[in-house]
C-alpha cells in the first residue's frame, strides 16, 4: 500500500499544514510563539493531574491528546497499528524524564523552538544551536553502536492501555472533573496554562496532527539527525517546510516580533538555553525520537515510546516540583545542576549500552 | 549472501546496521524488517547510494534484498 505521506512531497505538505496549524492555536488562545509544544503542554498536563502545583502551568491539553488518538486511529485504518515493547524501558523512562527537564531548562521541545524561532524569537536559536549539538553526540554514540536492544511484539489489549489513558484524560477536561475543592483536576486562572484554545479547535487540530505525522514519519529530531548521520534531507525538508510556513502565518497574523529580551515565555539565558536543548536533543537521540514522534509512535502501539512520553510527564512534575524548570526571569535554581545531572546519564547510556551487531 | 536482521529495531538502527554494509563488498545483500518505516528508510538508503532493492514478503516481514 502506497503511503503518499511518507514521500517527499507527502512529509512537505504535512510540514506545511502543521506549520499553518500551529500558529492559528495561538491565535485561537493558545499561549504565544506555544501553537504546539509537546514539552509545555506534557508540562500542563502533569500540573493539571496534580503532579505539580505551579499554578500558572495547569491544564489538559487536548493537541497532546489528539497526537495519539490520531496516530491510534489512522494507523489502525492504516494497518501499522502493532503493540510492541521490551527495549530498555527503565532507561527509555529516564530518558524522558531528562528530556523533559532540559526543554524546560530552556521552555521548549524542538516544535516550539521552531515556533519561537519563526514568531521571532532570537533566544530559540541558542534552542536550535543547542539541540544540533546534543543530536551531533547522540549520532556518535549511534555510529559506535549504541543501542537499547530490539522490541518485541505485545498483546494487541496493552497497544490500548496509552490511548484509552488520553481519552480518560480527555473526559476529566471536557466535564472538568474535581476530586477535590480546587482540584485536582486543576485549571490555571492566570499564565500560559489559562491560555488555550476552545477544546474542539485544540482537539481537531492535535488529531489532524497525529493523524498527518504518523503517515509522514514527521521528526524533529530525526530531521537533524539524518543530516548529521547519513546525509539524508527527507525529514528535514518537512521541518523546513513547518518552520516556513509557521513564519508566513505569523507575518499574516502579526504574531512576529523579533528580538532577544521580553520574549514571550523565554528568557535570555544564552548558556542555559543552549545547553538545556542539547541535554534534549542527546535524550531524543538515544531514545530514537522527538517528543512528538514518541507519542505518534505511542498510538501506534509502541511502548517504548510510551514510557518515554511518560517520563517526560513525571520529568516535568518533577522539574516545577524541584526548582529545576526556567521561568521567563531566568534559569532556576536547580535547573542547571539537573541539566548537568542529565548530561551526565545520558552519556553513561549513550557509552554503557552497546550491542555487538549480528549479520 | 549477507542477511541484516533488523527485526524488534526501531529507527535509525535498521539503516545503520545497512549503511555499514552497503560500504563492505557483497553480491547481494538480504535485510529483514517487521514494519513499513524500516523499509521505506532503507529503500530511501538504497536509492541514494544508487543501487537496486527488491521486496520479499516472509511471514509477516519484509525482506530487503539489495544488489550493488
Amino acid at each position: 500500500m502506497l503511503n503518499f505521506f511518507a514521500s517527499r512531497t507527502g512529509i512537505i505538505v504535512v510540514g506545511a499544514v502543521i506549520g499553518i496549524l500551529a500558529p492559528l492555536l495561538q491565535y485561537m488562545g493558545n499561549p504565544p510563539n506555544m501553537g504546539i509544544c509537546v514539552a509545555c503542554m506534557e508540562r500542563d498536563i502533569a500540573g493539571a493531574i496534580g503532579l505539580h502545583r505551579a499554578d500558572v502551568v495547569q491544564y489538559i491539553r487536548p493537541e497532546i491528546i489528539g497526537f495519539v488518538l490520531g496516530s491510534f486511529f489512522i494507523s489502525l485504518i492504516a494497518r501499522e497499528q502493532k503493540p510492541r515493547g521490551g527495549s530498555s524501558p527503565m532507561i527509555r523512562f529516564s530518558l524522558g524524564i531528562f528530556a523533559m527537564i532540559g526543554a524546560l531548562v530552556f521552555l521548549g521541545c524542538p516544535w516550539r523552538a521552531l515556533l519561537r524561532l519563526a514568531g521571532g524569537d532570537g533566544n530559540a536559536i541558542l534552542g536550535l544551536a543547542g539541540l544540533s549539538a546534543g543530536i551531533i553526540i547522540g549520532v556518535l554514540f549511534l555510529k559506535g553502536g549504541y543501542s537499547l536492544g530490539r522490541s518485541y511484539s505485545q498483546k494487541p489489549a496493552s497497544a490500548w492501555v496509552f490511548p484509552v489513558f488520553m481519552a480518560g484524560l480527555f473526559l476529566l477536561l471536557l466535564f472538568r472533573v474535581q476530586f477535590f475543592e480546587g482540584g485536582p483536576v486543576f485549571f490555571s486562572q492566570k499564565g500560559p496554562g489559562s491560555m488555550h484554545a476552545p477544546i474542539f479547535i485544540s482537539i481537531s487540530a492535535g488529531l489532524i496532527v497525529g493523524a498527518l505525522a504518523q503517515r509522514s514519519r514527521f521528526c524533529t529530531m530525526g530531521a537533524i539527525r539524518d543530516v548529521v548521520l547519513i546525509r539524508d534531507f527527507h525529514l528535514i525538508s518537512g521541518v523546513g517546510a513547518f518552520l516556513a510556513a509557521a513564519f508566513a502565518v505569523n507575518m499574516i497574523l502579526g504574531q512576529f516580533h523579533p528580538g532577544f529580551e521580553n520574549q514571550p515565555i523565554a528568557h535570555t539565558d544564552h548558556v542555559w538555553n543552549f545547553l538545556g536543548m542539547t541535554l534534549a536533543g542527546l535524550a531524543f537521540v538515544l531514545a530514537g525520537g522527538c517528543p512528538g514522534r514518541q507519542l505518534f509512535l505511542a498510538g501506534e502501539g509502541d511502548m517504548d515510546a510510551g514510557i518515554f512520553a511518560i517520563g517526560m510527564i513525571v520529568g516535568a512534575g518533577l522539574a516545577h516540583n524541584f526548582a529545576i524548570a526556567s521561568s521567563p526571569k531566568g534559569v532556576a535554581a536547580f535547573g542547571p545542576a539537573a541539566v548537568i545531572m542529565g548530561l551526565v546519564f545520558c552519556l553513561v547510556v549513550g557509552f554503557t549500552m552497546r550491542e555487538t551487531m549480528s549479520a | 549472501m549477507k542477511r541484516i536482521d533488523a527485526r524488534g529495531l526501531s529507527c535509525p538502527q535498521p539503516v545503520v546496521l545497512t549503511q555499514k554494509e552497503l560500504k563492505e563488498e557483497f553480491n547481494v545483500l538480504d535485510v529483514i524488517v517487521d514494519n513499513d518505516v524500516s523499509k521505506e528508510n532503507i529503500l530511501r538508503l538504497v536509492k541514494k547510494n544508487r543501487m537496486t532493492a527488491e521486496l520479499r514478503e516472509e511471514g509477516d516481514d519484509i525482506v530487503i534484498i539489495i544488489e550493488k
